[in-house]
Protein backbone atom coordinates (compact mmCIF):
# COMPACT_ATOMS: atom_id res chain seq x y z
CA UNK A 1 0.00 0.00 0.00
CA UNK A 2 1.90 3.22 -1.20
CA UNK A 3 0.89 6.25 1.69
CA UNK A 4 1.23 9.67 1.31
CA UNK A 5 1.84 11.52 4.87
CA UNK A 6 1.30 15.12 5.18
CA UNK A 7 3.47 16.47 8.21
CA UNK A 8 3.59 20.45 9.87
CA UNK A 9 6.28 21.76 12.02
CA UNK A 10 4.82 23.50 14.45
CA UNK A 11 6.00 25.89 17.70
CA UNK A 12 6.21 23.42 20.34
CA UNK A 13 3.14 22.77 21.86
CA UNK A 14 4.71 22.79 25.28
CA UNK A 15 6.33 26.04 25.35
CA UNK A 16 5.07 27.49 29.19
CA UNK A 17 2.02 29.83 28.74
CA UNK A 18 4.74 32.75 30.12
CA UNK A 19 7.21 32.29 27.19
CA UNK A 20 4.30 32.50 24.48
CA UNK A 21 4.71 35.79 22.59
CA UNK A 22 3.54 36.90 19.66
CA UNK A 23 4.41 40.07 17.17
CA UNK A 24 0.98 42.42 17.02
CA UNK A 25 2.76 43.95 13.70
CA UNK A 26 3.78 41.04 11.99
CA UNK A 27 0.93 39.05 13.20
CA UNK A 28 3.26 35.93 14.05
CA UNK A 29 4.60 33.91 17.35
CA UNK A 30 7.66 35.08 18.51
CA UNK A 31 9.87 31.93 18.80
CA UNK A 32 11.20 31.18 22.35
CA UNK A 33 14.99 31.38 22.47
CA UNK A 34 16.04 27.74 22.75
CA UNK A 35 13.07 25.49 21.93
CA UNK A 36 12.91 24.52 18.68
CA UNK A 37 10.06 23.64 16.70
CA UNK A 38 8.62 20.06 16.32
CA UNK A 39 6.59 17.37 14.24
CA UNK A 40 2.98 18.54 14.78
CA UNK A 41 1.87 15.63 17.20
CA UNK A 42 -1.76 14.42 15.60
CA UNK A 43 1.21 13.78 12.07
CA UNK A 44 3.40 11.90 14.30
CA UNK A 45 0.43 9.99 14.88
CA UNK A 46 -0.42 9.76 11.38
CA UNK A 47 2.70 8.77 10.65
CA UNK A 48 2.87 5.89 12.78
CA UNK A 49 -0.24 4.58 11.54
CA UNK A 50 1.58 4.91 7.74
CA UNK A 51 4.70 2.83 8.82
CA UNK A 52 2.21 0.37 10.72
CA UNK A 53 0.53 -0.25 7.65
CA UNK A 54 3.24 -0.57 5.50
CA UNK A 55 4.39 -3.13 7.53
CA UNK A 56 1.31 -5.04 7.65
CA UNK A 57 0.78 -4.82 3.78
CA UNK A 58 4.11 -3.46 2.28
CA UNK A 59 4.88 -0.25 -0.04
CA UNK A 60 6.24 2.81 -0.01
CA UNK A 61 5.70 5.87 2.86
CA UNK A 62 6.39 9.55 1.12
CA UNK A 63 6.14 12.30 3.82
CA UNK A 64 5.28 15.93 1.97
CA UNK A 65 5.65 19.24 4.52
CA UNK A 66 5.08 22.85 3.36
CA UNK A 67 6.78 25.35 5.19
CA UNK A 68 10.04 27.28 5.46
CA UNK A 69 14.02 25.78 5.40
CA UNK A 70 13.45 24.69 8.78
CA UNK A 71 10.53 22.26 7.73
CA UNK A 72 13.07 20.04 6.76
CA UNK A 73 14.20 18.98 10.08
CA UNK A 74 10.47 17.62 10.54
CA UNK A 75 10.81 16.19 6.98
CA UNK A 76 14.39 14.30 8.71
CA UNK A 77 12.68 13.43 11.57
CA UNK A 78 10.15 11.25 9.74
CA UNK A 79 12.55 9.70 7.21
CA UNK A 80 14.17 8.87 10.50
CA UNK A 81 11.13 7.13 11.96
CA UNK A 82 10.89 5.03 8.77
CA UNK A 83 9.59 6.69 6.37
CA UNK A 84 10.75 5.99 2.57
CA UNK A 85 10.88 9.22 1.08
CA UNK A 86 10.07 13.24 1.48
CA UNK A 87 9.26 16.43 -0.29
CA UNK A 88 9.69 19.93 0.92
CA UNK A 89 6.98 22.40 -0.50
CA UNK A 90 9.14 25.74 0.24
CA UNK A 91 8.49 28.41 -1.69
CA UNK A 92 7.88 32.36 0.17
CA UNK A 93 4.49 32.61 -1.40
CA UNK A 94 2.93 29.55 -0.14
CA UNK A 95 4.54 29.20 3.51
CA UNK A 96 2.79 32.38 4.77
CA UNK A 97 -0.53 31.83 2.35
CA UNK A 98 -3.87 30.82 4.35
CA UNK A 99 -5.56 27.44 4.65
CA UNK A 100 -7.33 27.08 1.44
CA UNK A 101 -4.00 27.91 -0.44
CA UNK A 102 -1.61 25.65 1.50
CA UNK A 103 -4.77 22.70 0.74
CA UNK A 104 -4.10 23.74 -2.76
CA UNK A 105 -0.42 23.26 -2.24
CA UNK A 106 -0.67 19.54 -0.43
CA UNK A 107 -2.74 18.25 -3.16
CA UNK A 108 -1.13 19.29 -6.03
CA UNK A 109 2.35 18.34 -4.64
CA UNK A 110 0.61 14.67 -3.72
CA UNK A 111 -0.57 14.47 -7.40
CA UNK A 112 2.80 15.10 -8.28
CA UNK A 113 4.35 12.49 -6.61
CA UNK A 114 2.23 10.11 -8.67
CA UNK A 115 0.28 7.36 -7.40
CA UNK A 116 -0.99 6.29 -4.15
CA UNK A 117 -3.48 4.49 -2.49
CA UNK A 118 -4.07 6.29 0.92
CA UNK A 119 -3.03 9.78 2.65
CA UNK A 120 -3.15 10.05 6.20
CA UNK A 121 -3.03 13.62 7.86
CA UNK A 122 -3.13 14.82 11.60
CA UNK A 123 -6.68 15.83 12.80
CA UNK A 124 -5.34 19.09 13.15
CA UNK A 125 -1.80 21.16 13.80
CA UNK A 126 -1.49 22.77 17.45
CA UNK A 127 -0.69 26.17 16.11
CA UNK A 128 -3.57 26.55 13.77
CA UNK A 129 -6.05 24.58 15.08
CA UNK A 130 -7.88 24.52 12.21
CA UNK A 131 -8.36 20.75 11.03
CA UNK A 132 -9.61 21.99 7.80
CA UNK A 133 -6.28 21.57 5.53
CA UNK A 134 -6.41 17.74 5.35
CA UNK A 135 -10.33 17.58 4.19
CA UNK A 136 -9.27 20.64 1.71
CA UNK A 137 -6.68 18.26 0.22
CA UNK A 138 -9.54 15.47 0.05
CA UNK A 139 -11.84 17.65 -1.70
CA UNK A 140 -9.22 18.98 -4.31
CA UNK A 141 -7.98 15.19 -4.93
CA UNK A 142 -11.50 14.19 -5.57
CA UNK A 143 -10.89 11.96 -2.28
CA UNK A 144 -13.29 10.16 0.37
CA UNK A 145 -11.86 11.81 3.40
CA UNK A 146 -12.89 10.19 7.15
CA UNK A 147 -11.59 12.58 10.21
CA UNK A 148 -11.06 12.20 13.26
CA UNK A 149 -10.05 8.38 13.25
CA UNK A 150 -8.76 7.13 16.40
CA UNK A 151 -8.66 3.21 14.97
CA UNK A 152 -7.61 1.40 11.58
CA UNK A 153 -9.30 -1.74 12.48
CA UNK A 154 -8.97 -3.36 9.41
CA UNK A 155 -6.74 -2.74 6.34
CA UNK A 156 -6.49 -4.42 2.26
CA UNK A 157 -5.55 -3.81 -0.54
CA UNK A 158 -8.96 -1.66 -1.81
CA UNK A 159 -10.64 -0.98 1.63
CA UNK A 160 -10.55 0.09 5.28
CA UNK A 161 -12.37 -0.11 8.01
CA UNK A 162 -11.49 2.49 10.65
CA UNK A 163 -13.37 4.42 13.50
CA UNK A 164 -14.22 7.64 13.28
CA UNK A 165 -15.34 9.50 16.64
CA UNK A 166 -18.56 11.39 16.69
CA UNK A 167 -20.21 13.55 19.92
CA UNK A 168 -20.42 10.92 22.69
CA UNK A 169 -19.14 7.59 21.09
CA UNK A 170 -18.03 6.51 17.03
CA UNK A 171 -18.71 5.38 14.20
CA UNK A 172 -17.16 2.01 12.53
CA UNK A 173 -16.97 2.92 8.49
CA UNK A 174 -15.84 1.13 5.40
CA UNK A 175 -13.89 3.18 3.05
CA UNK A 176 -13.22 2.35 -0.40
CA UNK A 177 -9.47 3.20 -1.50
CA UNK A 178 -8.18 5.73 -2.40
CA UNK A 179 -8.88 7.92 0.56
CA UNK A 180 -7.89 9.89 2.83
CA UNK A 181 -8.25 10.00 6.97
CA UNK A 182 -7.53 12.29 9.25
CA UNK A 183 -5.40 10.67 12.89
CA UNK A 184 -6.48 11.74 15.71
CA UNK A 185 -3.94 10.61 18.66
CA UNK A 186 -5.88 7.99 20.40
CA UNK A 187 -4.72 5.68 17.40
CA UNK A 188 -0.83 4.96 18.59
CA UNK A 189 1.98 5.70 20.49
CA UNK A 190 4.58 7.24 17.67
CA UNK A 191 8.05 5.45 17.78
CA UNK A 192 11.45 6.70 18.61
CA UNK A 193 13.48 6.96 15.78
CA UNK A 194 15.83 4.07 15.70
CA UNK A 195 19.73 4.86 14.95
CA UNK A 196 19.37 2.98 11.26
CA UNK A 197 16.51 5.41 11.02
CA UNK A 198 18.71 8.52 12.12
CA UNK A 199 21.55 7.44 9.71
CA UNK A 200 19.40 6.77 6.84
CA UNK A 201 17.47 10.32 7.15
CA UNK A 202 20.82 12.26 7.33
CA UNK A 203 21.88 10.71 4.04
CA UNK A 204 18.04 11.37 2.44
CA UNK A 205 18.12 13.87 -0.10
CA UNK A 206 14.43 15.86 -0.36
CA UNK A 207 13.72 17.69 -3.40
CA UNK A 208 12.77 20.77 -2.50
CA UNK A 209 9.26 22.15 -4.91
CA UNK A 210 7.97 25.71 -5.00
CA UNK A 211 4.74 27.07 -6.61
CA UNK A 212 6.29 27.24 -9.86
CA UNK A 213 6.67 23.44 -9.74
CA UNK A 214 3.47 23.07 -8.69
CA UNK A 215 1.37 25.24 -10.85
CA UNK A 216 0.65 27.31 -8.27
CA UNK A 217 1.82 31.09 -9.30
CA UNK A 218 -0.39 34.01 -7.84
CA UNK A 219 -2.40 31.33 -5.61
CA UNK A 220 -5.13 34.09 -3.52
CA UNK A 221 -6.08 33.42 -0.41
CA UNK A 222 -9.61 33.40 1.24
CA UNK A 223 -9.19 33.82 4.57
CA UNK A 224 -7.25 36.66 6.22
CA UNK A 225 -5.55 37.31 9.68
CA UNK A 226 -6.47 41.01 10.63
CA UNK A 227 -5.08 40.23 14.48
CA UNK A 228 -3.29 37.95 16.68
CA UNK A 229 -2.53 38.82 20.02
CA UNK A 230 -2.29 37.40 23.33
CA UNK A 231 -5.37 37.85 26.02
CA UNK A 232 -4.03 39.61 28.98
CA UNK A 233 -4.92 37.70 31.82
CA UNK A 234 -5.13 39.60 35.83
CA UNK A 235 -4.91 36.52 38.27
CA UNK A 236 -8.09 37.59 40.85
CA UNK A 237 -7.70 33.95 42.69
CA UNK A 238 -8.45 34.15 46.35
CA UNK A 239 -6.08 31.59 47.54
CA UNK A 240 -6.96 30.07 50.54
CA UNK A 241 -4.73 29.59 53.08
CA UNK A 242 -4.80 28.54 56.44
CA UNK A 243 -1.92 27.02 59.52
CA UNK A 244 -2.32 23.45 57.74
CA UNK A 245 -2.72 22.02 54.55
CA UNK A 246 -5.97 20.06 56.09
CA UNK A 247 -7.46 23.15 57.27
CA UNK A 248 -7.23 25.23 54.33
CA UNK A 249 -9.02 21.99 52.78
CA UNK A 250 -11.78 22.51 54.83
CA UNK A 251 -11.38 26.62 54.73
CA UNK A 252 -11.98 25.90 50.78
CA UNK A 253 -15.15 23.53 50.89
CA UNK A 254 -16.26 26.70 53.74
CA UNK A 255 -15.44 28.71 50.87
CA UNK A 256 -17.19 27.58 48.51
CA UNK A 257 -20.71 26.90 50.78
CA UNK A 258 -20.72 30.68 51.09
CA UNK A 259 -20.41 31.37 47.50
CA UNK A 260 -23.29 29.01 46.99
CA UNK A 261 -21.27 26.63 44.83
CA UNK A 262 -21.82 23.54 46.55
CA UNK B 1 -30.54 39.68 0.42
CA UNK B 2 -28.33 36.75 0.89
CA UNK B 3 -29.19 34.84 4.21
CA UNK B 4 -27.66 32.67 6.72
CA UNK B 5 -27.82 29.40 6.48
CA UNK B 6 -27.20 26.83 9.62
CA UNK B 7 -26.47 23.33 9.64
CA UNK B 8 -27.77 21.60 12.36
CA UNK B 9 -27.47 17.17 12.54
CA UNK B 10 -29.78 15.47 14.19
CA UNK B 11 -28.19 13.03 16.68
CA UNK B 12 -30.37 9.77 17.59
CA UNK B 13 -33.00 11.50 16.24
CA UNK B 14 -32.50 14.54 18.89
CA UNK B 15 -31.65 18.14 18.13
CA UNK B 16 -27.83 18.74 18.98
CA UNK B 17 -27.56 19.73 22.21
CA UNK B 18 -25.98 23.04 20.82
CA UNK B 19 -28.58 23.96 18.41
CA UNK B 20 -30.22 26.53 20.54
CA UNK B 21 -27.10 28.44 20.24
CA UNK B 22 -25.84 27.93 16.96
CA UNK B 23 -29.63 29.45 16.26
CA UNK B 24 -29.28 31.84 18.41
CA UNK B 25 -25.76 33.41 16.99
CA UNK B 26 -27.00 32.99 13.69
CA UNK B 27 -30.10 34.93 14.09
CA UNK B 28 -28.12 37.66 15.93
CA UNK B 29 -25.41 38.06 13.07
CA UNK B 30 -28.39 37.83 10.09
CA UNK B 31 -30.01 41.23 12.69
CA UNK B 32 -26.42 42.83 12.05
CA UNK B 33 -26.08 41.78 8.39
CA UNK B 34 -29.57 44.35 7.87
CA UNK B 35 -32.10 41.40 8.58
CA UNK B 36 -31.01 38.60 6.26
CA UNK B 37 -33.08 35.53 5.93
CA UNK B 38 -31.87 32.80 8.49
CA UNK B 39 -32.49 29.11 6.99
CA UNK B 40 -31.69 25.84 9.32
CA UNK B 41 -30.96 22.68 7.23
CA UNK B 42 -31.34 19.72 9.22
CA UNK B 43 -30.05 16.70 8.12
CA UNK B 44 -30.42 13.10 9.30
CA UNK B 45 -32.44 10.16 10.15
CA UNK B 46 -36.23 10.62 10.97
CA UNK B 47 -35.49 14.51 11.61
CA UNK B 48 -39.10 15.47 9.87
CA UNK B 49 -41.01 15.21 13.12
CA UNK B 50 -37.77 18.01 14.51
CA UNK B 51 -38.26 20.51 12.29
CA UNK B 52 -41.45 22.58 13.63
CA UNK B 53 -39.72 22.91 17.14
CA UNK B 54 -36.90 25.42 15.09
CA UNK B 55 -39.85 28.02 14.01
CA UNK B 56 -40.15 29.48 17.85
CA UNK B 57 -36.09 29.68 17.67
CA UNK B 58 -36.75 32.71 15.12
CA UNK B 59 -35.69 30.38 11.98
CA UNK B 60 -37.70 31.59 8.62
CA UNK B 61 -37.04 28.74 6.69
CA UNK B 62 -36.10 24.81 7.51
CA UNK B 63 -34.81 22.44 5.19
CA UNK B 64 -35.36 18.69 6.48
CA UNK B 65 -32.77 16.50 4.69
CA UNK B 66 -34.06 13.18 5.93
CA UNK B 67 -32.31 9.73 5.52
CA UNK B 68 -34.09 7.12 4.83
CA UNK B 69 -31.26 4.82 4.68
CA UNK B 70 -30.83 1.52 7.77
CA UNK B 71 -27.89 3.11 9.13
CA UNK B 72 -26.57 6.30 10.03
CA UNK B 73 -25.93 8.62 7.31
CA UNK B 74 -22.30 8.63 6.40
CA UNK B 75 -20.09 11.97 6.12
CA UNK B 76 -20.97 11.93 2.43
CA UNK B 77 -24.36 12.15 2.78
CA UNK B 78 -24.24 14.67 4.97
CA UNK B 79 -21.81 16.60 3.16
CA UNK B 80 -24.27 16.27 -0.25
CA UNK B 81 -27.08 17.48 1.66
CA UNK B 82 -25.28 20.75 2.90
CA UNK B 83 -23.71 21.14 -0.13
CA UNK B 84 -27.60 20.45 -1.54
CA UNK B 85 -28.92 23.17 0.77
CA UNK B 86 -26.00 25.60 0.01
CA UNK B 87 -26.70 26.01 -3.86
CA UNK B 88 -30.31 25.97 -3.14
CA UNK B 89 -29.94 29.26 -0.67
CA UNK B 90 -27.29 31.02 -2.02
CA UNK B 91 -26.36 32.17 1.77
CA UNK B 92 -23.22 34.86 2.21
CA UNK B 93 -22.36 32.84 5.60
CA UNK B 94 -23.02 29.46 6.59
CA UNK B 95 -22.78 28.36 10.17
CA UNK B 96 -21.80 24.81 11.94
CA UNK B 97 -21.34 23.38 15.06
CA UNK B 98 -17.64 22.72 15.94
CA UNK B 99 -18.42 19.38 17.61
CA UNK B 100 -19.13 15.92 16.38
CA UNK B 101 -19.51 15.02 12.55
CA UNK B 102 -20.39 19.26 12.19
CA UNK B 103 -16.51 19.47 12.63
CA UNK B 104 -15.50 17.79 9.37
CA UNK B 105 -18.36 18.73 7.66
CA UNK B 106 -17.90 22.38 7.77
CA UNK B 107 -14.71 22.20 5.79
CA UNK B 108 -15.33 19.47 4.22
CA UNK B 109 -18.03 21.95 2.67
CA UNK B 110 -15.99 25.08 2.51
CA UNK B 111 -13.89 23.35 -0.08
CA UNK B 112 -16.56 21.96 -2.11
CA UNK B 113 -18.09 25.34 -2.69
CA UNK B 114 -14.76 26.98 -2.97
CA UNK B 115 -15.14 29.00 -0.06
CA UNK B 116 -12.65 29.94 3.06
CA UNK B 117 -13.56 28.62 6.37
CA UNK B 118 -12.53 29.76 10.16
CA UNK B 119 -13.36 26.92 12.57
CA UNK B 120 -13.35 26.58 16.23
CA UNK B 121 -14.66 30.36 16.53
CA UNK B 122 -15.44 31.62 19.91
CA UNK B 123 -16.85 34.93 18.60
CA UNK B 124 -18.12 36.31 15.56
CA UNK B 125 -19.54 40.46 14.72
CA UNK B 126 -19.78 42.62 11.87
CA UNK B 127 -17.73 45.42 10.35
CA UNK B 128 -18.76 46.81 7.44
CA UNK B 129 -19.30 44.40 5.01
CA UNK B 130 -17.00 42.15 6.35
CA UNK B 131 -17.51 39.19 9.07
CA UNK B 132 -14.61 39.47 11.91
CA UNK B 133 -14.38 36.36 13.44
CA UNK B 134 -12.70 35.10 16.67
CA UNK B 135 -10.61 31.95 16.96
CA UNK B 136 -8.46 30.89 19.48
CA UNK B 137 -5.15 29.62 18.31
CA UNK B 138 -2.04 28.02 19.22
CA UNK B 139 -4.05 25.92 21.99
CA UNK B 140 -5.57 29.08 23.36
CA UNK B 141 -2.36 30.77 23.36
CA UNK B 142 -3.42 33.48 21.49
CA UNK B 143 -6.20 34.71 19.45
CA UNK B 144 -6.35 35.43 16.30
CA UNK B 145 -9.28 37.28 14.29
CA UNK B 146 -9.83 36.76 10.67
CA UNK B 147 -12.39 37.80 7.70
CA UNK B 148 -13.39 35.77 4.88
CA UNK B 149 -12.83 37.35 1.45
CA UNK B 150 -15.33 34.39 -0.25
CA UNK B 151 -18.94 33.90 -0.41
CA UNK B 152 -20.35 31.92 1.44
CA UNK B 153 -18.31 32.08 4.10
CA UNK B 154 -18.26 29.00 6.69
CA UNK B 155 -17.72 29.13 10.49
CA UNK B 156 -17.84 26.85 12.80
CA UNK B 157 -18.63 27.38 16.45
CA UNK B 158 -17.33 26.88 19.72
CA UNK B 159 -19.45 24.67 21.53
CA UNK B 160 -21.25 26.71 24.90
CA UNK B 161 -19.18 29.93 23.46
CA UNK B 162 -22.15 31.35 22.37
CA UNK B 163 -25.74 31.96 23.73
CA UNK B 164 -28.95 30.82 22.81
CA UNK B 165 -31.91 33.12 22.50
CA UNK B 166 -33.90 33.13 25.66
CA UNK B 167 -37.28 34.77 24.59
CA UNK B 168 -38.56 32.75 22.14
CA UNK B 169 -40.17 34.42 19.16
CA UNK B 170 -43.77 34.02 17.97
CA UNK B 171 -43.36 32.49 14.36
CA UNK B 172 -43.80 29.73 12.15
CA UNK B 173 -40.98 28.65 10.10
CA UNK B 174 -41.69 27.32 6.51
CA UNK B 175 -40.55 23.63 5.92
CA UNK B 176 -39.57 22.16 2.70
CA UNK B 177 -37.87 19.03 2.39
CA UNK B 178 -34.53 18.79 0.46
CA UNK B 179 -33.14 16.07 -1.89
CA UNK B 180 -29.92 14.60 -1.46
CA UNK B 181 -28.03 13.49 -4.46
CA UNK B 182 -27.14 9.93 -4.39
CA UNK B 183 -23.40 9.64 -3.50
CA UNK B 184 -20.96 7.34 -5.05
CA UNK B 185 -21.01 4.64 -1.69
CA UNK B 186 -17.41 5.24 -1.48
CA UNK B 187 -18.09 5.73 2.99
CA UNK B 188 -20.45 2.85 4.14
CA UNK B 189 -21.43 3.27 7.78
CA UNK B 190 -21.08 -0.50 9.23
CA UNK B 191 -22.46 0.77 12.96
CA UNK B 192 -22.31 3.70 15.39
CA UNK B 193 -21.32 2.87 19.21
CA UNK B 194 -22.64 5.71 21.45
CA UNK B 195 -21.07 5.73 24.46
CA UNK B 196 -23.03 5.82 27.61
CA UNK B 197 -21.71 7.36 30.86
CA UNK B 198 -21.54 5.03 33.70
CA UNK B 199 -22.64 6.96 36.31
CA UNK B 200 -23.25 10.69 37.46
CA UNK B 201 -24.20 13.30 34.72
CA UNK B 202 -22.70 13.67 31.22
CA UNK B 203 -19.36 15.73 30.98
CA UNK B 204 -20.45 18.52 28.45
CA UNK B 205 -23.47 18.65 30.11
CA UNK B 206 -22.47 18.69 34.08
CA UNK B 207 -23.05 21.35 36.35
CA UNK B 208 -19.94 20.48 38.55
CA UNK B 209 -17.15 18.87 37.34
CA UNK B 210 -13.75 17.12 39.13
CA UNK B 211 -10.76 17.11 36.94
CA UNK B 212 -7.94 15.63 37.83
CA UNK B 213 -4.26 15.45 36.46
CA UNK B 214 -0.69 14.38 35.91
CA UNK B 215 0.29 15.73 39.52
CA UNK B 216 -1.90 12.94 40.59
CA UNK B 217 0.84 10.97 40.61
CA UNK B 218 -1.11 7.50 39.34
CA UNK B 219 -3.58 5.99 38.39
CA UNK B 220 -4.06 4.53 42.15
CA UNK B 221 -4.76 7.60 43.07
CA UNK B 222 -7.62 8.39 40.34
CA UNK B 223 -10.60 7.61 42.96
CA UNK B 224 -9.89 10.86 45.11
CA UNK B 225 -11.20 12.60 42.39
CA UNK B 226 -14.24 9.85 41.40
CA UNK B 227 -15.26 10.30 45.77
CA UNK B 228 -15.38 14.24 45.34
CA UNK B 229 -17.37 13.67 41.63
CA UNK B 230 -19.67 11.62 43.73
CA UNK B 231 -20.01 13.74 46.66
CA UNK B 232 -21.20 17.01 44.55
CA UNK B 233 -23.12 14.91 41.92
CA UNK B 234 -20.55 15.97 39.28
CA UNK B 235 -19.18 14.63 36.55
CA UNK B 236 -15.46 13.46 36.77
CA UNK B 237 -13.11 15.09 33.80
CA UNK B 238 -9.26 14.62 32.85
CA UNK B 239 -6.43 16.32 31.16
CA UNK B 240 -5.37 15.33 27.93
CA UNK B 241 -1.82 14.12 30.10
CA UNK B 242 -3.94 11.61 31.81
CA UNK B 243 -6.18 9.74 29.32
CA UNK B 244 -2.83 9.54 27.08
CA UNK B 245 -1.01 7.63 29.94
CA UNK B 246 -4.11 5.44 30.14
CA UNK B 247 -5.47 6.08 33.91
CA UNK B 248 -9.19 6.89 32.35
CA UNK B 249 -10.74 6.29 29.16
CA UNK B 250 -10.41 9.21 26.34
CA UNK B 251 -14.18 10.06 26.88
CA UNK B 252 -13.13 11.88 30.19
CA UNK B 253 -10.90 14.09 28.30
CA UNK B 254 -11.36 17.96 28.47
CA UNK B 255 -9.88 19.97 26.59
CA UNK B 256 -8.72 20.95 22.94
CA UNK B 257 -9.22 17.93 21.40
CA UNK B 258 -11.67 16.22 24.45
CA UNK B 259 -14.67 17.83 25.61
CA UNK B 260 -15.93 21.42 25.73
CA UNK B 261 -17.64 21.87 29.08
CA UNK B 262 -19.03 24.76 30.75
CA UNK B 263 -20.16 23.52 34.42
CA UNK B 264 -20.97 25.80 37.20
CA UNK B 265 -18.38 24.73 39.12
CA UNK B 266 -14.89 22.99 38.02
CA UNK B 267 -12.26 21.50 40.36
CA UNK B 268 -9.06 20.62 39.06
CA UNK B 269 -6.57 18.49 41.28
CA UNK B 270 -3.05 18.05 39.81
CA UNK B 271 -3.74 20.09 37.24
CA UNK B 272 -1.10 22.97 35.70
CA UNK B 273 -3.51 24.08 33.59
CA UNK B 274 -1.67 23.80 29.97
CA UNK B 275 -3.23 25.54 27.29
CA UNK B 276 -4.74 22.47 25.76
CA UNK B 277 -6.57 21.97 28.92
CA UNK B 278 -7.90 25.53 29.65
CA UNK B 279 -8.91 25.47 25.82
CA UNK B 280 -11.93 23.12 26.75
CA UNK B 281 -12.85 25.09 30.24
CA UNK B 282 -13.04 28.81 28.59
CA UNK B 283 -16.53 28.71 29.29
CA UNK B 284 -16.44 27.34 33.15
CA UNK B 285 -18.03 30.13 35.09
CA UNK B 286 -16.02 28.84 38.85
CA UNK B 287 -12.49 27.50 38.55
CA UNK B 288 -10.94 26.01 41.56
CA UNK B 289 -7.37 24.96 41.68
CA UNK B 290 -5.48 22.28 43.84
CA UNK B 291 -1.72 22.37 42.57
CA UNK B 292 1.27 22.27 44.67
CA UNK B 293 2.95 25.01 41.87
CA UNK B 294 1.99 28.36 43.39
CA UNK B 295 3.23 29.24 40.20
CA UNK B 296 1.03 26.97 38.04
CA UNK B 297 -0.68 28.62 34.82
CA UNK B 298 -4.49 27.45 36.47
CA UNK B 299 -4.11 29.54 38.92
CA UNK B 300 -4.92 32.59 36.41
CA UNK B 301 -8.10 30.85 35.54
CA UNK B 302 -9.19 30.24 38.99
CA UNK B 303 -11.48 32.20 41.33
CA UNK B 304 -10.58 29.55 44.27
CA UNK B 305 -7.12 28.14 44.65
CA UNK B 306 -5.10 25.76 47.34
CA UNK B 307 -0.84 25.69 46.78
CA UNK B 308 0.18 22.71 48.67
CA UNK B 309 0.09 18.82 48.46
CA UNK B 310 -3.32 17.85 47.19
CA UNK B 311 -2.68 14.13 49.82
CA UNK B 312 -3.15 16.49 52.71
CA UNK B 313 -5.82 19.01 51.26
CA UNK B 314 -8.13 16.89 49.38
CA UNK B 315 -8.84 14.54 51.89
CA UNK B 316 -10.16 17.17 54.43
CA UNK B 317 -11.82 18.92 51.53
CA UNK B 318 -13.94 15.82 51.12
CA UNK B 319 -14.74 14.94 54.38
CA UNK B 320 -15.77 19.17 55.26
CA UNK B 321 -18.04 18.88 52.19
CA UNK B 322 -19.64 15.87 53.07
CA UNK B 323 -20.56 17.38 56.54
CA UNK B 324 -21.96 20.26 54.67
CA UNK B 325 -24.03 18.57 52.44
CA UNK B 326 -24.94 16.12 55.18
Amino acid sequence: MDIVVTVKQVPDPDIPPTHFKVDEATKKVIPPAGVSPVMNGYDAHALEAALKLKEQLGGKVTVVSLGGDSARDTLKRAIAMGADAAVHVNDPALNEADSTTTARALAAAIKKLGAFDLVLSGRQASDTDGGQVHLGIATHLGLPSVSPVQKIEAATADALVVERIVEDGYQRLKVRLPALLGISSEINEPRYPPLKGIMAAGRAQIPVWTAADLGLEGASGKVQLRRLFVETREARVELIEADTLEDAGKKLADKLREARLV
Amino acid sequence: MPGVLLITEAAGEQLAGTTAELIGEGTRLAQQLGGAPVTVLLAGKNVQGLASSLGPLGVDQVLVADSQAPTPPSPQWLLAAAEAAAKQIQPDVILLTHAGGSRDLGAALAYRLDSGIVTDSTALRVEGSDVIITKPVFGGSALAEFSISSSPKVVTLRPRAFESDEAPVAGEAQVEALSVPETDGAIEVLEEIREQATTGPRLKDAKVIVSGGRGLGGPDNWKVVEELAQILGGAVGATRAVTDAGWVPPSLQVGLTGATVAPDLYITIGISGAVQHIAGISGARNVVAINRDADANIFKYARFGVVGDWKQIVPAFTQRLKELRG
